[in-house]
């Protein structure tokens, strides 16, 4: 018994040690933030020191979320759907004001953050966040992901509940909506 | 370019008087004030005959004490004269009506799905005034000034917990 409490343990950092360092993120850069981005993901600062350089253009292949940007309501069903489609493990960076609250922005049209719609998991702040701000960040999601569990046995996954994000949303769900003519 | 009357403020005048009920200049540029009737008379007017070829914007302005509540204002310019010009139109709340410029320009078809969008102006001939920044199922006009500053109309369901 204290052999396997022993084992798993070591999974876990063997586990973690590699994904913390293969992040590969998928920039969803929607604003002017994402010029902070490209300042941090090039060479002065240079994300690749920390193995999170390679941007997948592609969900699918990518387990790093950098919300970059302002998100407004009619931006959210495409945000909640890249969510969707990224594999298991997947982390979620709000990257600044916008992303993180909504920002300077109150009114009709801005998401007021995006943990309204997907799940996060580290918050920049800043409006826009310096580089040291998101190397901070990106290393305080690696101590993370390195103290995490991460069930990758059958005999661990056997009894888990399917990830919510495996459920699907109807985009245009209630029926309280009116057609704009009786308005 | 012969036969085009030369543009100044006193030509517009006498050539537009008796389509305009107010005219002004602000900072330089003419001021035109008309009813909603008068609209397609003098912009057709404008473009043939002093030039105001380009159509740059179409907005609208609210005024929620005022008994016409709306403004609709429309900028051309006229690349020969280097020169601009603003047109006013009022319109009332229960009636906000404005013939559509679709006919005289081609880009006035998705300026005017903006307006419409915003503040709820109709377009009379426009025959496609779908959403185009906002999204099918908004309700109300954002930029009118009775619309809630804080009202969210969300497309996806906020998470719980």
């Amino acid at each position: 018994m204290a052999l396997m409490d022993y084992m798993t343990t070591k999974k876990d950092e063997l586990v973690g040690w590699i994904r913390k360092f293969s992040l590969f993120p998928y920039p969803f850069v929607t604003a002017c933030c994402g010029m902070e981005f490209m300042a941090v993901s090039s060479t002065l600062y240079d994300t690749d020191r920390f193995g999170a350089a390679l941007p997948r253009f592609t969900p699918r292949q990518a387990d790093l979320l950098m919300v970059v940007g302002t998100i407004s309501h009619k931006e959210a069903p495409i945000l909640k759907k890249v969510y969707d489609q990224m594999c298991e493990p997947k982390w979620v960076m709000a990257f600044g004001a916008c992303a993180t609250s909504g920002g300077f922005y109150r009114n009709y049209g801005v998401l007021q953050g995006i943990d309204r719609v997907i799940p996060v998991d580290i918050y920049v702040p800043g409006c826009p966040p310096r580089p040291e701000t998101v190397i901070d960040a990106i290393m305080m999601l690696q101590d993370r992901i390195a103290g995490d569990h991460h069930p990758i046995l059958p005999a661990e996954q056997r009894g888990r509940e399917p990830s919510h994000a495996n459920k699907v949303f109807p985009i245009f769900p209630a029926a309280d909506r009116v057609p704009p003519s009786q308005t | 370019m012969t036969g085009r009357a030369p543009l100044s403020y006193e030509a517009i005048e006498r050539e537009l008087g008796g389509l305009v009920e107010r005219s002004w200049q602000s900072f330089g540029m003419p001021v035109l004030e008309l009813r909603a009737e008068n609209l397609l008379p003098l912009v057709t007017r404008l473009r043939d005959r002093f030039d105001f070829a380009l159509f740059l914007d179409v907005t609208a302005v609210d005024y929620p004490e005022r008994s016409p509540r709306f403004d609709v204002v429309y900028h051309f310019y006229s690349r020969r004269h280097n020169q601009r010009i603003r047109l006013k139109v009022r319109v009332p709340a229960e009636r906000p009506v404005v013939p559509t410029l679709a006919g005289h320009y081609g880009s006035a078809r998705y300026m005017e799905r903006e307006v419409h969008d915003m503040y709820g102006i109709e377009f009379a001939g426009n025959e496609d005034l779908r959403p185009i920044l906002l999204y099918e199922g908004f309700v109300g006009h954002p930029l009118r000034k009775d619309y809630p500053i804080e009202r969210e109309q969300p497309m996806v369901p906020y998470r719980t917990g």
